[in-house]
């Protein structure tokens, strides 16, 4: 035996396990997937009396057939890793649920020790618990622990510590008990199966598993004597169905024995707090106004209040771009060295993603209290019978409303959030739709072309704007799960509503943070090598040479009308050369940059003191003075700036527009001339796959404004737009696209991680754009022809987007689909 | 594999309301040996899980399902000769809530309607 001991903790959900396993390794958790499914592997070390113990906790099943994802993971670790014990945890207050799991944990010939959590909760519910005669029935060490408050982690540890021979299991099958000792003993015969229990191995044939029958099929050379026994014996039990139901049967029937033996329930009758709570919670009138108002609560406390607390941790990030703007080389005084641009643009990228985490952190904090607290299953529970009928299932609810049901959030944690729903086709459907929620970064967009076209019914547009992409994510989900996702495996909605817990507050911070943690690494190395590839197609070949001569020639000009202003100002000496003044306008660029970054008056004024001490031949150009000459000087600068600003950003028009992604844009108006998209707002959508926050600033360089004149982006994009003949009908057009725009970047690669799979991160690009194009095509072309107004179509398209989700949604009996029952309300 | 739920319910009708048409649509879900719940053609009068109202208490008489479904609701607790009691169905009527031992359960009516059961 090694030194490092392997143990794995199985269980139910909801019986505590994870508690047991933070409460076992403390914070060394590694969390990974298992080999090709989703299912996440989270494993731990501790050391004991100088023994290093590792940690897995399996995923939560309630047996381990090979029905679902879970329970496989759970059965091949166990078969395949032989873990050195098996820590079955229990819940107590719930004995007879639990059991039929821990008898074929000891069928399968491991090590078992009993971890009876919950003991709180058992007690109570006036159970009183026999642990020394649980242990003789079982045979096995039973520990009793309450997880949420640490108790009996020693005691366990010491169990884990201990030897103990794997027992052989006691269960008698009744009916079926000679069929499976003669599958037992025929297959104990079988030098090639050692190390697997013979009697887990029959028990396994006679229920049908398919997983057990490869097994059989890989080891033997000929298994087919045995299948065909086992196919016998479970012919003559009745079938497969009578004969797995027997084995529950015989366990349930065990563990109903055991408990009656081992529990005295002190207050029989007792309705215990959860379900007192739910009287309440789960009300038929009440269930729908606490769930408005607890997703309300979460909307405000997470996107509002996370909104506010950016604001306090953006200074943070923009000191950070100006530490790197002061390390990366100089600026140049009209271009500037390429790695100064391409680390500014990688601490901009990655600055826009970190933005979010204060918000992230919120969220999944009080994600995991919802989690934790058990109303996450009431919330699928009220839910499911909207859901279902498109495709989608109960707990779909958290993923949307991560993702922005009512305009703001994020796709990323959505896409993410779907892990725990339990219908494959659904979780699929959900994964795909969920992008097309309002994330936080489509609302700027919005706000603009709503600022532009809809001046008068701001209101009513973002109302429409944010429950139209409901209403397609639910028709899209349908279409979808009817046709491409048709064949997906699906499970049935049964699963058992937790007790009620309090979340422990070292749960919740611990899952909120490695949930932000897992965010920051799988997005952020992502994004970041992509705005590489942005920056690229964005940067090269770069503005053509006659042309940038041309700059060039303008720049020198303004230099020389800074020096004529200067020509007799006492500070010229400060400048005598290009470098001093490139040196000097930096100077007065960090300055700027770090001003508007202090917050405090305090904090100005230390500024201004390093500035002068750093700089003391340039204060008289940037701080503000009161003599002549020094005003002088720093309006000859502030001249010169301003000539250096609108230079830099005509040429960084210039570089745009003779880019490769600029020649992409013009090379897609041939399709996206039916939208009425021009090769600016091309560029723009594009660019905004990277995150979606660029989409404005893209358009920002793009319509950009002449020299001296300072209008709003709203006022030069209305007036460029209006002069090229573009109409309310366009915006509407471009801002039904963006509703429906593929996923940005850091989504796409969330839904690579969550289907596993680069066709389904493929379709999710593909298929958005597509339907984008084609309805951004449809209503353009259609509320031209029938000489539309903006509102109009809108209008039209929200109350033919209401009309379809209607038919949909409304039961349709002449369909053969099971109708709504009312069945025995009035009993 | 799935198997639909064949029949229809009957509107209103709480106790064995469009039996024999549920019944021969479940024949068609039986394993492919053939055996299966269609032996048992000529059952007293019973009813399934999903007619039953809030705080009625039955017997579980036999499960219809196959598969995964029936795995699911058998390691749950929900086997034959089990008593269960209804506890309140969802807001919008579809999932219910039932009480099995110790244990809330909840699940679609399209699943319950695949559990017979019997007066206790």
């Amino acid at each position: 035996m090694s030194d490092l001991r392997l143990v794995a903790l199985a269980g139910q959900q909801n019986a505590g396990k994870s508690t047991l396993f933070n409460l076992l390794t403390g914070l060394t958790q590694h969390i990974a997937n298992y080999p090709g499914v989703t299912v996440d592997k989270k494993s731990g070390r501790y050391s004991h009396k100088g023994q290093s113990v590792e940690v897995v906790d399996l995923p939560g099943c309630y047996s381990l057939t090979s029905y679902s994802p879970e329970e496989r993971v759970a059965r091949e670790f166990l078969l395949n890793d032989r873990p050195d014990m098996v820590v079955n945890v229990l819940d107590a207050s719930n004995l007879r649920r639990g059991l039929p799991l821990t008898f074929q944990l000891l069928e399968m010939g491991v090590p078992v020790v009993v971890a009876l959590n919950m003991m709180d909760v058992a007690e109570g519910r006036g159970l009183e618990i026999d642990l020394a005669a649980l242990s003789r029935r079982l045979c096995v060490p039973v520990v009793p622990v309450v997880g949420r408050k640490g108790q009996g982690a020693e005691a366990l540890r010491e169990a884990i510590a201990a030897e103990h021979g794997a027992r052989p299991a006691t269960l008698n099958y009744g009916a079926l008990e000679p069929a499976v000792q003669e599958l037992q003993a025929l297959l104990a015969d079988e030098g090639a199966l050692k190390g697997l229990s013979a009697r887990w191995l029959a028990v396994k044939l006679l229920e049908d598993d398919a997983e057990a029958e490869r097994l059989l099929a890989e080891r033997l050379d000929n298994p087919h004597p045995i299948l065909d026994l086992a196919h016998r014996r479970r012919t003559a039990a009745g079938g497969t169905d009578a004969a797995s139901e027997a084995i529950a049967a015989a366990r349930d029937g065990l563990a109903a024995d055991i408990v009656a033996t081992c529990i005295t329930a002190t207050r029989a009758g007792h309705v215990p707090m959860s379900e007192r709570i739910d009287r309440l919670l789960l009300h038929r009138l009440f269930a729908p106004v606490f769930l408005v108002a607890i997703v309300w609560a979460i909307y405000q406390l997470s996107i509002v209040q996370g909104y506010e607390l950016t604001k306090v941790t953006w200074p943070i990030l923009a000191g950070f771009r100006n530490v790197a703007a002061g390390v990366l080389p100089d600026a140049g005084f009209l271009i500037d060295p390429q790695l100064r641009a391409l680390g500014l643009w990688m601490v901009d990228s990655a600055n826009t993603l970190l933005n979010y985490v204060p918000i992230f952190l919120i969220l999944f904090a009080l994600i995991a209290i919802l989690e934790d607290s058990g109303y996450m299953a009431r919330i699928a529970f009220i839910l499911d019978r909207i859901l279902n009928r498109f495709g989608l299932h109960g707990q779909s609810t958290l993923p949307f409303i991560l993702a922005g049901v009512f305009a703001g959030g994020c796709a990323v944690p959505g896409v993410m959030a779907t892990k725990g729903i339990p219908d494959h086709r659904a979780r699929m459907a959900t994964i795909l739709t969920v992008p097309f929620m309002n994330c936080m970064a489509k609302i700027p967009l919005y706000t603009l072309l709503i600022n532009i076209y809809f001046p008068d019914t701001k209101g009513l547009m973002l109302f429409y704007l944010s429950t139209i992409t409901v209403i397609a994510a639910l028709l899209v989900a349908k279409l979808l799960t009817t046709s491409v996702l048709r064949h997906h495996e699906t499970a049935p909605f049964v699963m058992e509503l937790p007790n009620y817990h309090l979340p422990t507050i070292r749960g919740v911070v611990q899952r909120a943070v490695d949930r932000t943690w897992l965010y920051i690494k799988k997005v952020g190395t992502v994004v970041v090598s992509i705005a590489m590839v942005i920056y690229v197609l964005l940067q090269f070949p770069g503005v053509p040479a006659d042309r940038e001569v041309a700059y060039q020639a303008r720049a020198e000009a303004a230099i020389a009308q800074f020096y004529d202003a200067l020509a007799d100002n006492p500070h010229r000496a400060a400048v005598p050369d290009q470098a001093a003044l490139v040196r000097l306008v930096n100077a007065q660029a960090d300055y700027k940059a770090a001003r508007m970054n202090a917050g405090s008056k305090a904090a100005a004024e230390a500024l201004d003191a390093r500035f002068a001490e750093r700089h003391p031949d340039f204060v008289p150009f940037v701080l503000r003075a009161r003599d002549a000459d020094a005003r002088s000087a720093a309006a000859a600068l502030k001249d010169l700036t301003n000539a250096r600003t609108t230079l830099r950003r005509e040429m960084r028009q210039d570089k745009i527009e003779s880019s490769f992604l600029g020649m992409i844009g013009h090379g897609l108006e041939p399709v996206t001339q039916f939208a009425d998209f021009d090769w600016k707002i091309n560029v723009a959508l594009l660019a905004s796959f990277a995150a979606r926050e660029s989409s404005v600033a893209t358009l920002g360089v793009l319509f950009d404004q002449e020299e001296g004149e300072n209008a709003t982006l709203e006022d030069r994009m209305g007036a460029e737009q209006a002069a090229e003949g573009r109409t309310a009908l366009s915006a509407v057009a471009l801002m039904l696209f963006f509703a429906l725009y593929p996923p940005c970047l850091a989504t796409v690669i969330m839904v690579r991680v969550q289907t596993d799979s680069y066709r389904w991160m493929a379709f999710s690009i593909v298929f958005p754009t597509i339907l984008g194009l084609a309805v951004a095509s449809a209503v353009f072309t259609l509320g031209n022809a029938l000489g539309l107004s903006g509102l109009q179509t809108m209008t039209a398209i929200y109350l033919a987007g209401v009309a379809a989700l209607l038919i949909v949604a409304l039961p349709k009996p002449w369909l053969g689909r099971p109708a709504p029952v009312v069945a025995g309300e009035r009993a | 594999m799935e198997c639909g739920n064949g029949g229809r319910k009957g509107w209103g009708g709480g106790w064995g309301w469009g039996r024999g048409r549920r019944r021969a649509g479940q024949a068609g879900c039986a394993t492919p040996e053939g055996h299966g719940p269609a032996a048992c053609a000529a059952c007293p009068v019973s009813g399934s899980l999903d007619a039953l109202a809030p705080g009625t208490t039955c017997r579980i008489r036999r499960l219809m399902g196959c598969g995964p479904i029936r795995q699911r609701l058998l390691d749950l607790g929900i086997r034959p000769c089990r008593e269960v009691t209804v506890i309140r169905s969802a807001p919008l009527l579809d999932p219910i809530e039932l009480k099995v031992g110790d244990s809330y359960i909840v699940l679609r009516r399209q699943e319950a309607a695949q559990v017979e059961v019997e007066d206790v």
